[in-house]
This record gives C-alpha cells, sequence and structure tokens, in this order.
C-alpha cells in the first residue's frame, strides 16, 4: 500500500506480570500502561479520569508502589509486579481496604476508587503517614468529584492502623 | 409496626462491584472486533472550515474512516430531531452537520481506526484550514445587550409583588450588591463515552454515559431516522454526571454514525479537554437591592441575574426564584435575562441555578444583617417564610428553624463575636459565617415492574440512573422493605431501555418519583401475596383484612398476633409455579398541587485565613439538613458530604477561565481546573433533622442530591468576611482576592 504517513515503529512483544499472572501482548510501543490493561486485556477496574497524570483515577501499584498507568508506557513495566484493584480480592474475599471502602462508605459513583484503593495501599507501604493532614496531602493525588474525601480518610486510618498492629 | 429497611444505614448494595473493579462503565464495554473513534476539535471559536484534508490520516495502516462534515451521510437535519428531553428552548448543535464553527472545541471530525492509538494520532494528522469570524465571549462586554428570552427553560419570573421600588426607597436601611459566579465545569471522574455495537442485523445496542438511557434512545432514533426498538441503550454504572450526562452529548451522535456507516462497532470517549467543549454551569452576575427597616425586617427585594447562554439556545435556570422560597417579603420584583455569547449552551449542573443564585443572595442577606446589627442566624429567623411567596402556596412541611438550632449547637455558634477580625490563631484569622438554602423535591411521573419469583426473590426495575447518589440501594431497600423481604432477596435493575420508563435522573427527584413506582409496584405484589396467603390451606389469615397484616422476614403476619403467619414461599406456592409480575406508572398525587414541596439546609462554616498569603482552608462545616424520610442515611450522608465537598470547589477553587483572545476556556484540564483534593477537605459534620411530610410523595423522602451544595459556598464566603473584613463579591475567592 502507498503510503506517505511517517512509518509507525512495528508492534512488540511485551510480556507483563499483573496480579500474579503472566501476560504476553503484541503492542504498538507507544501504547499506555493503563490503555494495556484497559484495551488489550480488559482489566477495565482502572481507570482512565484524564490521561494526563492529574486525577489519580489510573493508581496501579508496581511493585507495591503506587504510579499513575497513564504516564507510562506498558513496555517500561516489563519484569515488575503490577497489581490492579482485579487482584487485590483473594479467593473471593475482598482486601481489607476494599472492605472498608465499602463500610465508610468511601465511594459513591465508584470511578475514582480502584485508584483511591490502590493509592492507599501504597500510602501505607511508603509508611511516611504519620499524621491526618499527611495523610490529606498525601491522598491528594486521587480526586474524587463526589466528594468522598471525609470518608476515605478513615479507611487509610483504619488501614495505617491495621499495618501498625501487623 | 416499623418497617425494617428504611431508614437503615446499609452499606451500598452495589459496593463490591465498585470496589473490586467489576462495575462496568460505558467505555469499558470491550466487544470483539472494536474500533476507536478519536475526535477532532475546532481551533477556532466561530467562522468556517475552508478546508478539512484527512488524508495523512487516512493513508494511516489502520485508520479506518475520518468524518467530517463534508463526507458524513445525509440526515434528516431539523432542529426538532436534536431535541432531547433536557434541550433548552433554540437551535441545537448538531455533530458534522455544516462547516459553520459555532464554538470553541466543537468537534469537526472523527478519525475511527482499530486501536485507541492509532485514532488519536490520525487525528493529530488531520490539516484544517478556517476562515475566522469575529466572536463574542466576553461575558462583561455583552453583559448590558442582556435579552429577556422568547421562552425560559426555567420557571419564568414571577410577576412583581407589592411596590418594591418605592418599599427600597422608603426602606430605612439600604443595600445594593452585585455579586459573580463564574463559569464551571462538571468533570465528573469518567469522561463522557459511548460504545455503539453494531448488532448483525442492523440493529445497535449502545453503551453511554447519560443520566437516563430513554433520552439517549430518543435522541438517536430521531436524529438517524430509526424505531425506537432498534437502539437499546445500556447504562448500568455511571462514573459521576452532576448533570453533565443529562444531554447526550456528542460522541454519542458521532459513535452511532460511525457505526452505522462501518458496519462496525465504534468506542469514543472525550479527552479530559474535550469535557470542557460542551455544558457548564454559566457564568452569572447578579445585582440585588434590598431594603429593611432598622431591626432587619425585609421591606423590599430586587433580584436581577443576567446569565451566559449560548447563540443558538436559551438555557436558563432558577437562579432568581429563592428569595421568594427563602424570605418573607411583601415587595418582590425577579428578573433573569440572557447574555448569548459564542459559546457552548450552558448544562444543568448539580443545583442549577440555587448554586448561583442562594450564593448571591444570601452574602446579601449576611451584608445586611451586619448592617442592621442582626446575629445572621436571628436575622433569617426575623425574616422567615412560612410560604413559596412566588407560587403563593404553603410548604408542604419546613423544618428549617430546627437547621438553625441544632447546626448552631452542634457548631457552638452562640459564642461567636460578630465584629470582623476579632479571632486570631497565630497568622490566621479565624471566621464563623453561616447561610440557609432550599431546593425543590419534586416528584416525576415514573413506571417500574416488580417480579417475585416462586422461590422468594423479588427482582425491581427502572430505567433510572445511578450516577452514585445510591440508587441501586435505596430501590433496593424500598422493595425489600415494603414486601418484608431480605435486602439480599432484592435485586434492583436500572439503566436499560428495556426497562419501564423513567425520568431523567436529576433534580433530586429519583427517590421521590422511581422510589414511588417501586413502592406502588411491590404494593400491587403485596395485595396478591395476601389473597395467595388466604388460600393456602387452613390459612390462619383466612379471615384477615389487608389492613390488618404485615410484611416482614419473609412473612406476612397478623399485626395483632405475629404467630398468626404464612411464609411469602407458601404463598407463592399458591400461584401455580408462575411468578407474580406487577408494572406500574406512577404520579404526583393531586394534592400536591396546593403545597410547595422543598428541602431545606442551613449551614455554619468555620474558615482560617492566613494573613500574610491570603490563603483560606474551610477547617469546620456542619450542615443541618430538613430533607423528609431519610431513607438510607449512610448514603445520604455521602451525598450531602459530597454537596459540601462542592461548595468549597464553588466557593474556592473553580473558575473556567474565558480567554477573550481565543474564545475558549483556557484551563481545560484538571491541573489548571482545580477541583477540590483530599488536602482541601477538613471536619465536616452533617446533621438530618426529623421531617414528616405526608404529601411530597407516598415515601415522604424529598431527595438530597442538590440541597448539601447551595448553602455552602455563601457561608465560606461570609465566614471570610468575618474573618478579614472583606466582603468579595466575585467567586471563586482565591487568594489574589484577599490580598
Amino acid at each position: 500500500m502507498e503510503n506517505n504517513s511517517p512509518a509507525l515503529p512495528p508492534k512488540q512483544t511485551v510480556k507483563l506480570r499483573i496480579n500474579g499472572a503472566e501476560k504476553q501482548l503484541e503492542l504498538a510501543p507507544w501504547t499506555s500502561l493503563l490503555d494495556a490493561l484497559r484495551e488489550h486485556l480488559n482489566l477495565t477496574g482502572t481507570k482512565k479520569g484524564c490521561d494526563h497524570g492529574q486525577c489519580g483515577a489510573c493508581t496501579v501499584l508496581v511493585d507495591g508502589r503506587r504510579i499513575n498507568s497513564c504516564l507510562t508506557l506498558a513496555m517500561m513495566q516489563e519484569d515488575k509486579e503490577i497489581t490492579t484493584v482485579e487482584g487485590l480480592a483473594k479467593d473471593g474475599e475482598l482486601h481489607p481496604v476494599q472492605q472498608a471502602f465499602i463500610n465508610h462508605d468511601a465511594f459513591q459513583c465508584g470511578y475514582c476508587t480502584p485508584g483511591q484503593i490502590c493509592s492507599v495501599i501504597g500510602l501505607v507501604n511508603e509508611g511516611k503517614a504519620k499524621t491526618l493532614d499527611d495523610i490529606r496531602d498525601l491522598m491528594s493525588g486521587n480526586i474524587c468529584r463526589c466528594g468522598a474525601y471525609v470518608n476515605i480518610v478513615k479507611v487509610v486510618q483504619e488501614a495505617l492502623e491495621r499495618s501498625e498492629t501487623r | 409496626m416499623k418497617n425494617e429497611q428504611i431508614g437503615k444505614a446499609t452499606s451500598r448494595v452495589d459496593g463490591r462491584a465498585k470496589v473490586t473493579g467489576e462495575a462496568k462503565y460505558a467505555a469499558e464495554f470491550n466487544v470483539p472486533d472494536l474500533t476507536y473513534g478519536f475526535v477532532v476539535s475546532s481551533a477556532i471559536a466561530r467562522g468556517k472550515i475552508k478546508s478539512i484534508d484527512t488524508s495523512k490520516a487516512l493513508a494511516v495502516n489502520g485508520v479506518l474512516q475520518v468524518f467530517t462534515h463534508e463526507n458524513r451521510p445525509g440526515y434528516v437535519w431539523g432542529d426538532e430531531k436534536y431535541q432531547d428531553k433536557d434541550s433548552p428552548p433554540g437551535s441545537p448543535f448538531r455533530p458534522l452537520y455544516q462547516s459553520e464553527i459555532q464554538f470553541s472545541m466543537q468537534p469537526i471530525a472523527l478519525v475511527v481506526a482499530e486501536t485507541f492509538e492509532l485514532a488519536r494520532y490520525g487525528a493529530s494528522l488531520v490539516e484544517v484550514a478556517y476562515k475566522q469570524d469575529a466572536f463574542d465571549t466576553n461575558f462583561e462586554a455583552n453583559i448590558e445587550k442582556a435579552y429577556v428570552p422568547e421562552k425560559y427553560k426555567s420557571t419564568p419570573p414571577p410577576d412583581p409583588r407589592g411596590k418594591p421600588e418605592k418599599a427600597f426607597a422608603d426602606a430605612a436601611l439600604q443595600i445594593e450588591t452585585e455579586y459573580t459566579h463564574p463559569s464551571e465545569h462538571h468533570n465528573p471522574m469518567e469522561m463522557h463515552a459511548s460504545v455503539a455495537v453494531w448488532e448483525k442485523d442492523g440493529k445497535l445496542t449502545v453503551y453511554d454515559k447519560i443520566q437516563g438511557v430513554d433520552n439517549s434512545q430518543q435522541y438517536i432514533a430521531n436524529a438517524f431516522g430509526m424505531d425506537k426498538e432498534e437502539v437499546r441503550v445500556i447504562s448500568p454504572f455511571v462514573g459521576g454526571a452532576f448533570g453533565s450526562g443529562l444531554r447526550p452529548q456528542y460522541q454519542l451522535f458521532l459513535a452511532v454514525l460511525a457505526a452505522r456507516e462501518l458496519k462496525r462497532s465504534v468506542k469514543v470517549m472525550l479527552t479530559r479537554q474535550q469535557m470542557f467543549s460542551f455544558g457548564h454551569r454559566p457564568k452569572t452576575t447578579q445585582r440585588l437591592a434590598v431594603g429593611a427597616a432598622e431591626d432587619g425586617k425585609l421591606e423590599a427585594i430586587q433580584h436581577d441575574a443576567f446569565a451566559e447562554t449560548s447563540k443558538f439556545e436559551d438555557y436558563s435556570e432558577n437562579v432568581i426564584t429563592w428569595p421568594g422560597v427563602l424570605y418573607k417579603c411583601d415587595n418582590m420584583k425577579l428578573s433573569h435575562k440572557l447574555v448569548g455569547l459564542d459559546v457552548y449552551t450552558p448544562l444543568d449542573m448539580r443545583a442549577p441555578g440555587g448554586t448561583t443564585g442562594i450564593f448571591a443572595l444570601e452574602c446579601t442577606m449576611d451584608e445586611l444583617a451586619y448592617k442592621a446589627g442582626v446575629d445572621p442566624v436571628e436575622f433569617r429567623l426575623k425574616n422567615y417564610s412560612e410560604k413559596d411567596q412566588n407560587q403563593d402556596k404553603p410548604f408542604s412541611s419546613k423544618e428549617l428553624k430546627e437547621c438553625y438550632r441544632q447546626g448552631a449547637e452542634k457548631f457552638g455558634w452562640s459564642k461567636r463575636n460578630p465584629e470582623p477580625r476579632s479571632m486570631k490563631e497565630g497568622h490566621n484569622l479565624i471566621g464563623w459565617g453561616m447561610a440557609h438554602g432550599a431546593w425543590e423535591a419534586t416528584q416525576k411521573e415514573a413506571s417500574a415492574k416488580a417480579v417475585l419469583s416462586p422461590d422468594g426473590k423479588l427482582t425491581v426495575s427502572s430505567a433510572t440512573a445511578d450516577i452514585g447518589t445510591g440508587t441501586y440501594t435505596v430501590m433496593t431497600q424500598i422493595a425489600a422493605d415494603t414486601l418484608g423481604l431480605p435486602l439480599q432477596d432484592v435485586t434492583f435493575l436500572l439503566g436499560d431501555t428495556s426497562l419501564p420508563k423513567s425520568p431523567l435522573e436529576g433534580g433530586s427527584w429519583t427517590v421521590s418519583s422511581v422510589g414511588s413506582a417501586v413502592k406502588a409496584a411491590c404494593d400491587k405484589v403485596r395485595e396478591k401475596l395476601f389473597k395467595l396467603a388466604q388460600q393456602v390451606e387452613n390459612s390462619p389469615l383466612k379471615d384477615a383484612k389487608f389492613e390488618e397484616v404485615r410484611f416482614t422476614d419473609g412473612k406476612i403476619s397478623l399485626q395483632q398476633d405475629a404467630s398468626k403467619a404464612v411464609t411469602i414461599t407458601a404463598a407463592l406456592k399458591q400461584n401455580g409455579g408462575e411468578s407474580i409480575e406487577e408494572q406500574v406508572d406512577s404520579k404526583p398525587a393531586d394534592k400536591q398541587d396546593n403545597y410547595a414541596p422543598y428541602t431545606h439546609a442551613a449551614t455554619f462554616v468555620e474558615v482560617k485565613v492566613d494573613e500574610d498569603l491570603g490563603t483560606v482552608k474551610v477547617t469546620r462545616i456542619v450542615s443541618a439538613i430538613a430533607g423528609g424520610r431519610v431513607i438510607n442515611p449512610k448514603t445520604a450522608r455521602s451525598q450531602i458530604l459530597g454537596g459540601m465537598v462542592w461548595g468549597i470547589g464553588v466557593a474556592l477553587e473553580e473558575e473556567a477561565v474565558m480567554d477573550n483572545n481565543l474564545g475558549r476556556f483556557m484551563n481545560h484540564d484538571l491541573d489548571k481546573y482545580h477541583v477540590p483534593v483530599n488536602a482541601d477537605v477538613h471536619d465536616m459534620e452533617v446533621i438530618f433533622v426529623e421531617e414528616k411530610d405526608d404529601i411530597v410523595n407516598p415515601l415522604g423522602a424529598k431527595g438530597l442530591g442538590e440541597i448539601g451544595i447551595v448553602s455552602v459556598a455563601p457561608a465560606i464566603v461570609n465566614a471570610i468576611f468575618h474573618a478579614t473584613g472583606k466582603r468579595v463579591r466575585e467567586l471563586p475567592v482565591t487568594l489574589d482576592k484577599l490580598l
């Protein structure tokens, strides 16, 4: 075919380890981790809220650290342990942070929720949050337009207490 | 016997789906052989497309087609074909209809490709040459050209009462103010998206982000000349909307157009930037002239609004009706004029009109209370309205006094020193302010179906939506309560045009409207069940009357003697193995016509203003709400908390800034359009005061989606005055206005 558009780089084989399972994909190199999850693996639990790292809806855990999956290419995340909201419940039992979101009604529409949940788990792993203000600051990368912040903070407090007693 | 599910703080029934990622939103239906559409947006605000060159995009392998006004198929383009259930009067925008550009970021092409990345890349290769025309986006410059629309979308301003001009001139205390509220964008976390699934027989299944699937179905059927039966619209979860999903947005039209032309399934999701290219809360300037006696008793109110609209539709909302609802005053004159600009038509945004109007009204009344030297709560008690004077109807119920009392007590209002700048903590000035508000408690016509299967499981359905409001949960509660079933035996279905008709999900009327329909359908099932229970062999209820039994714990029993009971499953056995199925169309009772139903709120706020930096922190908010019977205190509290967070955004952060050189909102992303984040939110408390209302609807519940926001922004602005002595009359109160 005659083609006067710039040549596009060929698709590449990308191996991702997601929620404990190896996934092999043929991806164009410009595919973000977020789009790889949502459009290629049908893991739509991870949400697209801006595609620019401004809202946090796409937060996932990579090797236990929370990142915006819209700001990284899928092929940059090979050989890492990626956890999405779909990988948190074990044998049908919710992760305590998931359960706490339900108990505290820490969401309304639910669209930012998977990102918030991953962010809470990442925040606990970081071990930096000591005060209420710390929690509020360190959760401010995840926008909740429904305004469930008061309840989200309760979830974080509970998660921090749990991690201390562990 | 108290009912057992209504009034219970139940966790959301869809909670598990939402915390596991199983809940599917519009863009998440990844059907086989899906293609992706990406919208090209106009770079100019007004003019014509001279030429549009799509050849480079089409040359990309994997790009299937680029739809523009030049190659789109011929449809019937009459205005009425594009009007939807929430259209204001005028000529609706028709995507790809013509070369004319009516507003900045108007969709001018859809690139469809095999992958999202290719569609996005293709869109970047579309080359457009424009003929630019002069445009008008400058609100201030056009305010004196404001006009009275031929027809209002909102309630037309009521006729003047009394002698407002004379009463104002004669008043001992006079105050004239001008308050301005900027354009704001809804920005739900989920961008608007549609997946149009091309079915083998040429029919369409469409997954759409919408606050009422019936609206999308009607729009598609009209615009594309299809039968409604050929289009099924599904929307089980909506990632927030706040009004942005009341009207079908242009991605729906474009996805359907592409699917029909390509005979393929097409997904179109807008970008966050494109979320600033359609409806928004209109910029509005309000002028108030209020007169009062020495003691603060109101004698005259004049309230004039000047609100933004587009050049093609006359959008209006109830901005100036609130003085007639909230304050007793015999001399009143209210007007609402429109300022036509080259922008997209504004759109209802959470408490449309109320948020804007109550802000200006309540700040003005705070100014007047200061002038009269009367405490703001005292001032409101002095001018308490016992009826909606606009309609001359008594309230169906109004426990606003109790809101003042309980709110003030919780907040500690009695310890307030009214003197501005009287409270300090280090370099922070502390301010306490309050405001009150109201919102309509409307009931609309709605239908619902209840199916009780032989195993005792109940499925209730209506084509409404749950935009985070808790519809799934409260409808499940209402149904379970009516039939005395445990929650887990009840399923509520929504968001599907194959279900019974429902009004748009908005206006705080869903519980009232759909809830009443759900109750009515279940009441019919109840009657049938009772008759069946009487037919059970040796039924202890054989001689009982319907009024003498109750439905609890899966049993029908005598109210006087619970041991005389028949289980629901036993009664169902009398139905020959068949389900009981009842569908009802419910509508408001005639007696409502004689009353004005409203929810009310009183909000008390503490702010800390850094004197050196001008930064404002809202450290405490207490809102007391009179909203009738609360179906679910847990989800209800969340709705009010959400409204309070929105109030912080309105007061301090949100503003879509128009660049009048480009005719475009320049801060069109979540980096520069600020919405409240976790760090902006501190202590918040919600009080529901008891309020009995037998008129508003059979449930006595008033709806809580909007009452939470209306009184928060003015209470914050009033608190800022108390802290600083500065009266800011233009929202948002950013630090530059305080320095």
